[in-house]
């Protein structure tokens, strides 16, 4: 468009201010894009959560074990469509640091309940007939170079042996997500029956069970923990989400500050990049002034301030955040065991980009107005 | 033709009458114009002179739409300016006038070339239309080699001319100068009123001028003295009681 | 092998620009705190401009301000997560697990094993001749949290009764210990801040059980101010665990040396297999996932909010000091000496950053002491730490203030300084 030269020319009037403030927009949206896939890592389990799936775990406490015995008492339950159980395994792989989740499933119906964690037939039916299998998600492969075929030893105290676990992995897991959770590490609940001492056997950590109707979740949750109610196990019962979020919330602090931090950045680039522009509109009064004598109206005056504002805005912002795109799988590799997988999602790039032209438009509002209203006649008075 | 009695006819390019323009300043009334009349036929070269604080800027911003009067009328080319709404004044900034103050014409950050179009880019005219114009007007100066210079590449005379370039490449009914060479050497004020005048003589503009320099208004056709609120002309100074104005 | 030499040469010459901007800056500031001795340049022109142009000053006291309240606020959050969870505990105190558990929650130990952890040597004993030692139970329960309402996770430890002899860094505050053989608890600080129905005298539910709350304690803001305590064995019953199997045991020992001779009795001995940590190592070996997280998190957020500062404030500085190119030209053809000016607004900008450092501590000093808590995915329970903040950090902020300040003002002084004054008083 014409008018663009003069935008430009007036943007690069002097470079250093606009190197700076077009830096300070970088480096704001920047911080923005890493606290917004910060705070989508906290949520994310909440975000994967099936909507027609429900958790039953020990209401006294989490880590309480509920008897196998209640399954097929669960299942009778009407609207409930299959039901699975996890045990959280615990061991420790070499050394503590490499920490990643480890679970007992009941393969004949994982795959019923979450279809979205997919593997190669192949691999599963191998896995079936391996008593000393396992599964690991794709992630988790990656993070220590593992392939199929090769041998995981894992060591744990908890379930009165002292010794090492070894496991032959038989197949990868993909979730179809992006978000979806890969560093999962998965074992066949009949080698763990069959190993555990007496007291620990028949029990399971939680049951995850599928619904055929997801309006039906609270009346089934209900029907669950009524039929145990009284027992020396009670179960709590709730949707997939809803203990997800509950987890979520424990961390829930950690998001206030995300965001305070966030909106703190906010007003400072605000306030940085506000004044910036009126001192370069200041600098221009006898330039403006000359425009609105040739004949250019108020409102082009508003415009042209506004425009540049936004340019700078747009530059900064999108250079901010193609330096996050970048700096994303690199920040995934730090936080790898002590976050769920970074994910950078599209919303997070749309917000930032909505932050920036919105700093951007009130950045230039108030000079843009000041520069409008300017009379000529008071600007081109004689030095 | 140019009348400061109120007496000029329809043949007049522009017309004013009765043109009052009082400030408030401290809680004191300032009455700079009082009931002043002019009359100018097209193509004349006209200048203005006057003490400092005498009200010739003033005139100058009023007849140039960029102020309003407290009361009288201003009638250019047909057009009764006095009445109109700011916005309308600026488009008829846009076509009638072509403006040369003293400094701060030029923008800085951009060439020659891009200055002189600025008025263009008001318009609808296709971007070849538009460099045929300032070519033209640029030409039309002299500094048809400098076009892609900045204002700081440029002497102080040279940046006059390239504002003089861009006061006429829209075709404005008139032009408006506030001390067009003030800031200049004699040299360069040379060049400028040269051109000023060969664009009256040549070109037939209506050329508007303010100066406190005595020897730059007798290169104009006229001279008019601004005294007590009104214009008098020049042979009329001695006298103590003004023509066609208010004692 | 090219490579590696052109590699030196970019790291020497990356060594040579930081020293010789650490070099600048420290003159800087020093140069500018002294400007109102060295220089010609009365302040009072600084107060002046600084009150005439009072829209920027304050644009740019806020900008420093809320950097460096951020980057304060950040520290002290570290600090105070650091200072929880790995200054749990004591140094005479040593924790005995069963060999090869990464956790009290995995251990297991036997009334036996603790009968004979009892003869050990190095083991403290009180004016009855009883070893000071207490037998823990740790399990995790869902109570409401006091911000959101929904359930967090509590750590219940249940512990010796005279468990206080054990932790001598622990202090009832508010009413009593819990008495032996009863369903009663005492709370630490925190927990009873973060949890709702945790105050004296209240009753609550959990594990299947009826509990009175007798008490809040204070163990000197480490881990353990998150924690309920009660009776080991109660809760062994409640929680339906074999009746003398513990998860733990921690001995207070005679004096903080005198663990490599308990640790290396108790290894010894056939009778169990265990391992022996002092207590403070074993807790900040429970704290290294989420604290890795939070300093990673804090510090990469820490060290961009640094760069953005310092653009910010370049930005800010930098237009302040261009608008007044003219004064500073003024000033020179009035006769003052060109170093006279620089240094002149250099004091003025240190004065801002100065202003924005000491507003920005200002702001985030009543964050001290707040608790937030967060989840430890280690041990699934919530624990709750406190903003740290101490004298040092805040020094740390103003410092942070004024480097901003040096780096913004100096060089568009200089720049402004070093033309020749013909130029820069026709420029305008």
């Amino acid at each position: 468009m014409k008018f663009a030269q003069i935008i430009w020319a007036n943007l690069v009037r002097k470079k250093v201010r606009l190197l700076l403030t077009i830096g300070s927009f970088a480096v704001a949206l920047f911080l923005f894009v890493f606290l917004g896939v910060v705070r989508d890592a906290f949520n994310r389990g909440a975000n994967v959560a099936g909507a027609d799936r429900l958790v039953v775990i020990n209401r006294t406490s989490i880590i309480n074990p509920i008897p196998l015995k209640y399954r097929d008492q669960i299942l009778r339950i009407p609207g409930v469509k299959y039901v699975t159980h996890n045990n959280w395994f615990g061991g420790i792989y070499i050394e503590e640091k490499n920490f990643f989740p480890q679970f007992v499933i009941d393969p004949e119906n994982q795959r019923l309940v979450f279809p979205e964690l997919t593997v190669p037939d192949e691999q599963w039916s191998t896995f079936l007939k391996d008593r000393t299998g396992a599964i690991a998600g794709a992630r988790l492969a990656e993070r220590f170079n593992w392939k199929v075929g090769d041998r995981i030893p894992i060591k744990t105290t908890l379930y009165g042996s002292n010794g090492v676990w070894e496991f032959n992995l038989d197949g990868i897991y993909h979730g179809n997500r992006p978000q979806s959770d890969e560093t999962q590490f998965w074992l066949q609940w009949d080698y763990f029956e069959e190993k555990v001492p007496a007291s620990f056997k028949g029990q399971i950590g939680w049951y995850i069970l599928r619904v055929d109707n997801p309006d039906d979740a609270p009346r089934i949750a209900k029907s669950i923990d009524d039929l145990f109610a009284n027992s020396p196990n009670e179960t709590k019962t709730e949707t997939e989400s809803a203990f997800a979020a509950g987890w979520v919330k424990q961390f829930g602090n950690i998001q206030k500050l995300i965001v305070s931090i966030g909106v703190v950045v906010f007003f400072t680039l605000l306030l940085v990049t506000g004044n910036t522009m009126a001192i370069s509109v200041r600098e221009r009064t006898s330039e403006l002034a000359v425009f609105k004598a040739i004949g250019y109206s108020d409102r082009s005056i508003l415009f042209f301030v506004l425009a540049e504002a936004l340019t700078i805005a747009i530059i900064g912002g999108m250079l901010g955040m193609a330096l996050a795109l970048l700096a994303v799988p690199a920040l995934g590799k730090i936080l790898t065991g002590l976050l769920p997988t970074i994910v950078l999602a599209p919303s997070v790039l749309v917000f930032g980009l909505a932050v920036a032209l919105l700093t951007g438009v009130l950045s230039g509002i108030l000079p843009g107005f000041g520069a409008m209203r300017l009379r000529v006649v008071n600007a081109l008075r004689r030095v | 033709m140019v009348k400061v009695d109120g007496s000029g006819g329809q043949s007049s390019l522009i017309q004013v009458r009765d043109l009052d323009k009082t400030y408030r300043r401290g809680g004191e009334e300032i009455h700079v114009l009082q009931g002043l009349n002019l009359d100018v036929s097209p193509g004349e070269f006209v200048a203005f002179m006057g003490p400092s604080g005498s009200g010739k800027t003033t005139l100058l911003n009023l007849l140039g739409g960029l102020d309003v009067p407290t009361r009288g009328s201003i009638t250019v080319a047909g057009d009764e300016i006095t009445h109109m709404s700011s916005s309308k004044l600026t488009e008829w900034r846009a076509r009638h006038v072509g403006f040369i103050f003293q400094m701060y014409n030029l923008i800085p950050v951009l060439t020659a070339f891009q200055n002189v179009e600025l008025p263009l880019l008001l318009t609808k005219l296709s971007k070849a239309e538009r460099r045929s114009h300032v070519e033209t007007a640029l030409s039309i100066v002299g500094l048809a080699d400098r076009m892609n210079h900045f204002p700081r590449q440029l002497s102080g005379g040279q940046e006059q001319r390239v504002t003089i370039a861009r006061a006429i490449v829209s075709d404005p009914t008139f032009l408006l100068c506030d001390e067009p060479t003030g800031d200049l050497d004699r040299k360069s004020a040379g060049e400028v009123m040269a051109l000023l005048e060969e664009l009256v003589a040549h070109h037939h503009k209506t050329v508007l001028m303010v100066t406190h320099d005595p020897l730059v208004a007798a290169r104009a056709q006229s001279t008019l003295h601004l005294d007590k609120g009104v214009l008098v002309e020049a042979s009329k100074l001695s006298q103590s009681v003004p023509v066609g104005g208010v004692a | 092998m090219v490579g590696k030499l052109v590699f030196f040469f970019i790291i020497t010459v990356a060594a040579i620009a930081v020293l010789l901007l650490i070099l600048v800056v420290v003159l800087g500031i020093l140069a500018g705190l002294l400007a109102p001795f060295l220089g010609s340049v009365p302040i009072s022109y600084n107060f002046r401009s600084i009150r005439a142009r009072w829209t920027s000053t304050i644009v740019a006291v806020l900008g420093i301000a809320g950097t460096v309240g951020v980057f304060v606020a950040m520290l002290s959050l570290a600090r105070g997560f650091k200072a929880t969870l790995v200054a749990s505990g004591s140094p005479d105190n040593a924790l005995v697990m069963r060999a090869g558990s990464s956790s009290e929650m995995m251990g297991g130990i036997t009334l036996e094993s603790i009968k004979v952890l009892q003869d050990a040597p190095g083991i403290a004993r009180d004016a009855s001749g009883t070893p000071i030692l207490t037998q823990d139970v740790v399990g995790v329960i869902p109570v409401p949290l006091i911000s959101t309402g929904t359930d967090a996770n509590v750590q219940v430890r249940g512990v010796s009764p005279n468990v206080l002899e054990v932790r001598k860094f622990v202090k009832i505050v508010q009413g009593r210990m819990f008495r032996a053989g009863l369903n009663e608890l005492v709370v630490g600080k925190n927990a009873s801040k973060t949890y709702r129905g945790l105050t004296v005298g209240n009753n609550i539910d959990f594990a299947g059980g009826h509990w009175q709350v007798v008490g809040v304690f204070d163990a000197g803001g480490s881990a353990f101010d998150s924690e309920v305590w009660c009776d080991s064995q109660i809760f062994n019953e409640v929680l339906q665990r074999p009746a003398n199997i513990f998860q733990s045991a921690t001995v207070h020992l005679t004096s903080a040396s005198a663990f490599q001779q308990f640790k290396d009795a108790v290894i010894a001995d056939p009778r169990m297999n265990v391992d022996v940590w002092r207590e403070i190592d074993y807790y900040a070996k429970q704290s290294t996932a989420m604290t890795r997280l939070i300093t990673v998190l804090g510090g990469l957020v820490a060290v961009i909010m640094a760069v953005g500062a310092i653009f910010g404030a370049l930005n800010t500085m930098y237009s302040a000091v261009a608008e007044r190119g003219r004064e500073i030209a003024t000033m020179r053809a009035l006769g003052f000496p060109t170093s006279n000016v620089i240094l002149s607004f250099l004091f003025e900008a240190l004065l801002i950053s100065f202003l924005g450092g000491i507003l920005g501590c200002l702001v985030v000093l009543p964050l001290n002491g707040i608790t937030t808590s967060t989840m430890n995915m280690q041990t699934f329970s919530n624990v709750a730490f406190a903003f740290k903040i101490t004298f040092d950090l805040l020094v740390m902020g103003v410092l942070f203030a004024l480097v901003m300040g040096v780096l913004g003002g100096l060089l568009p002084a200089v720049r402004a300084a070093i033309q020749p004054v013909s130029v820069a008083l026709r420029e305008l």
